[in-house]
């Protein structure tokens, strides 16, 4: 029963970066962006968050804005690459990874491996004391909240807005799109922005409120997760919740069977996330179909006097 | 009457290719104008100028008698500039609805959605079109998804119309259905302008034609009315096309049957039902048919690439069960697709490489290890020659070749050494005149060196063109067999009727 509680208690925590991240990248992908880059764009969503928590008066707020920011930045940049410049999108993303670890490793030394209060769990009276799903529903931590109001905000506006609508027609046949006089390029650059700034709070996160120190190369094959998680998901907002509470539960179950001395050897245990991954992407290809629900035009650059 | 679209002086190239030399045209309001030439003259890509698509090298473009520069599709649409592409610009997976608030979408999202819906609802009731604003595009049918562009550039207020081949894949009724709805909006004071190389309908329903061939124009805006269809095909191509005849000849011995054949589609739906087909040495047998009506999974069932679910497939006296693709291939079937840059060629290898790919294994080019490039070279050398492949050497990557070039290099490949049975689908696809003969004379010349040639074909002429033997395929089943020369009309009957 304990165990339980407690293993529901945290899987939000490991969930909810997944989510966010995913959400950045069903925003990216939608408009026909494949960023693989998410990996890179954690780990420095991670330091910045970090850098801006400690230096900045130890608000949790501040470093998630930051983090986000650092986000904004990158993703930015990644778009303006491969949107404006055209340069291959596996390849600069596949970049984007390794110059997010390198640039971590070199500016981060200083803020490396220091403890952090970061964010706490609310707790509300009563509610939160409910057994086994009290702390689960009413004790996670504000953010984990918020991610559950960004996925319905995104679905929102992927599937009621005209600017959704406009997105995903960028995503999907981008040729139409110009033809009824969509911007396609900005649409694009727009959509790796605003999908970076989730990635890297996403990033920020796992500093803040997941590990609460900054560790080289500490997001672990997360952001490469997420890529999964998309795939996963469908590109459907709300399954990335169902998703992330899959490997959120995995995640959390390892320190907590560790913990209880399953003779497993701890490699088979750490190792179960990745095999997650692979099982889900094995699922998704046999049974989901997952080719009909992806973008049509994904990493696809459009250029209108192209001839076919 | 007033000028509603005008060109003057109009330069545009793509890299090192002029597409457009110093073309003009002039339409005007209240007229059907027809665009005439072949493929590759430069119709669409002057037109898609006024859509907005492309921008012009050099040269004027006026609105009304005004100068206006078309930066755009949206700007484009603000000058009432409406065009209906060949290949449409729908989102495939959304809903008509949602592709219409796309392109005209104003104010906020119900109210948009509400306000399109209404006007698709006036639009289709005014003009007697049928369209479920709901339907997903990809569900609808091709002559629905045109009428859902159509409805989608008046909903946008155009009132100059460009509508790119829009017949090509309509059948002989929706067409003159089409044809007569835009006669219409030319008598309400609409400028329509239809880009087409159908003769016949410049005849039927155009008030006035221009012509253009090599990116210039040749004539402009005469009435068909002056003009002769020999005339006419003179300017278009430069030298007249005869179209012959062929007659009947008695069947030699049967290569190819098929007996009962059931096929499902990916979705589960009957594709072929109950098929039978018997095909003879020596005879081109066109098969004649509104798309989708199982003529893709016949042919993908012969080629060996979809198995059948029932039934007999007995191909040079040899009875199969699902085949591979190279058995089929060993017993001398052979193919011409339609979509040669999917099935038929690899694009960016040389044409030396895509001429010889399905004779590798005959030995004549090396050993199981190494190719013998000298005599690949020479084979190839020999091939653009014998098949008058314009543009192209044997280095020369085959994406870079044109249409009709392209087929000819796939043809001079298939038709290498001999083949039993030569499946031709819709060989001719988007084809100019002259590349249709010669693909044409090229599947005459197979069929009298005792070939089978199994012609799958939307194009009634191309049929009646070369065909011994007419078959119609309806809804999965052969629901008639004529002896050339047919009837036309009857065959056209069949090919729409429900079965």
């Amino acid at each position: 029963m304990e165990f339980l509680t407690n293993w529901l208690a945290f899987m939000p925590v490991f969930a909810a970066p997944l989510v966010l991240a995913a959400l950045g990248l069903i925003i990216n992908e939608r408009a026909g962006i494949l960023n693989l880059g998410a990996e890179g764009i954690m780990l420095c969503g991670a330091l910045i968050g970090i850098i801006s928590y400690i230096e900045l008066g130890e608000s949790s707020a501040l470093g998630f804005i930051f983090g986000s920011l650092a986000g904004v930045i990158l993703g930015f940049v990644f778009g303006f690459l491969v949107v404006v410049l055209r340069t291959n999108q596996v390849v600069t993303g596949i970049t984007f990874v390794i110059l997010g670890s390198g640039l971590t490793g070199l500016m981060g030394i200083p803020w490396v491996n220091k403890a952090v209060s970061g964010i706490t769990p609310i707790y509300i009276p009563h509610l939160t004391d409910i057994p086994i799903i009290g702390r689960f529903l009413f004790g996670q931590d504000i953010l984990v909240y918020v991610t559950i109001i960004f996925v319905v905000f995104v679905w929102l506006f992927l599937y009621r807005t005209r600017t959704g609508l406009e997105l995903r027609a960028v995503g999907e046949n981008p040729q139409a799109a110009d033809a009824n006089g969509i911007n396609v390029e900005a649409y694009r650059l727009l959509a790796a922005t605003i999908g970076g700034a989730f990635i890297g709070l996403s990033g920020a996160y796992l500093a803040l409120a997941m590990a609460k120190i900054f560790v080289l190369d500490m997001t672990q094959g997360r952001g490469w997760i997420a890529i999964a998680l998309v795939i996963f998901a469908r590109w459907m907002p709300w399954r990335a919740i169902i998703g992330g509470a899959l490997f959120g539960g995995i995640e959390a179950l390892i320190p907590r069977l560790k913990a209880t001395g399953v003779p497993i050897p701890q490699y088979y245990l750490e190792m179960a996330p990745y095999l997650a991954t692979l099982a889900v992407l094995i699922y998704a290809a046999l049974r989901l179909r997952s080719g009909q629900d992806a973008p049509k035009a994904l990493g696809i650059p459009y250029v209108r006097e192209d001839r076919k | 009457m007033r000028k509603a679209l005008e060109f003057q002086g109009v330069h545009k190239s793509f890299g090192q290719n002029s597409a457009l030399v110093d073309a003009f045209f002039s339409a005007h309001w209240g007229e059907v104008h027809a665009l005439l030439g072949e493929n590759g003259a430069g119709k669409s890509t002057l037109m898609n100028i006024a859509s907005g698509l492309y921008a012009p090298d050099k040269g004027l473009v006026k609105i009304s008698d005004k100068p206006v520069i078309i930066d755009g599709p949206q700007a484009a649409n603000d000058f009432g500039v409406g065009m209906i592409h060949q290949h449409f610009k729908l989102v495939e997976n959304m809903t008509v609805l949602e592709n219409i608030v796309l392109a005209h979408g104003q104010g906020g999202w119900r109210k948009s959605l509400q306000r399109v819906r209404k006007q698709i609802s006036d639009i289709s009731n005014e003009i007697g079109f049928d369209i479920d604003p709901d339907a997903q595009v990809n569900t609808l049918s091709v002559s629905e998804q045109q009428r859902t562009e159509i409805i989608k550039v008046l909903i946008g207020g155009a009132k100059i119309l460009i509508l790119d081949e829009p017949t090509a894949v309509l059948t002989d009724e929706e067409s003159t259905g089409l044809l007569d709805q835009l006669q219409i909006f030319a008598e309400q004071g609409k400028c329509i302008i239809l880009i087409t190389h159908k003769l016949r309908e410049v005849f039927s329903h155009a008030n006035r034609v221009t012509v253009m061939r090599g990116g210039k124009t040749i004539d402009s805006g005469q009435s068909p009315k002056n003009l002769t269809p020999e005339k006419l095909s003179k300017l278009m191509v430069g030298e007249p096309t005869e179209i012959s005849r062929i007659s009947y000849s008695p069947p030699k011995e049967t290569v190819l049957e098929l007996n009962g054949i059931f096929s499902k589609r990916d979705n589960g739906h009957t594709a072929l039902d109950n098929f039978n087909l018997k095909l003879n040495a020596g005879q081109v047998y066109g098969l004649a048919g509104v798309g989708g009506n199982g003529q893709t999974e016949l042919a993908e069932i012969l080629m060996g690439v979809r198995s059948m679910n029932s039934g007999e497939f007995i191909l040079s006296g040899t009875p199969l069960t699902n085949p591979s693709p190279s058995r089929v291939r060993a017993l001398g079937l052979t193919c011409v697709p339609a979509e040669r840059y999917i099935y038929g060629l690899a694009g960016d290898l040389s044409v030396m490489d895509n001429c010889v790919i399905t004779h590798l294994k005959s030995g004549q080019f090396g050993t199981f290890f190494w190719t013998n490039r000298r005599a690949i070279n020479k084979e190839t050398k020999q091939a653009i020659i014998d098949s008058e492949i314009h543009g192209a050497e044997p280095s020369t990557r085959a994406r870079l070749l044109s249409g009709g070039n392209a087929q000819k290099l796939v043809l001079a490949r298939e038709l290498a050494g001999s083949a039993t049975v030569l499946l031709a689908h819709s060989p001719t696809r988007g084809l100019d005149v002259r590349a249709c003969t010669a693909v044409h004379e090229a599947l005459r010349k197979s069929a009298s060196n005792g070939t089978a040639v199994l012609l799958l074909s939307e194009d009634l002429d191309e049929i009646f063109a070369i065909s011994d033997q007419i078959g119609v395929i309806n809804n999965g089943r052969l629901v008639g067999e004529f002896n050339s020369p047919a009837d036309r009309s009857k065959i056209g009957h069949l090919m729409v009727s429900h079965h």
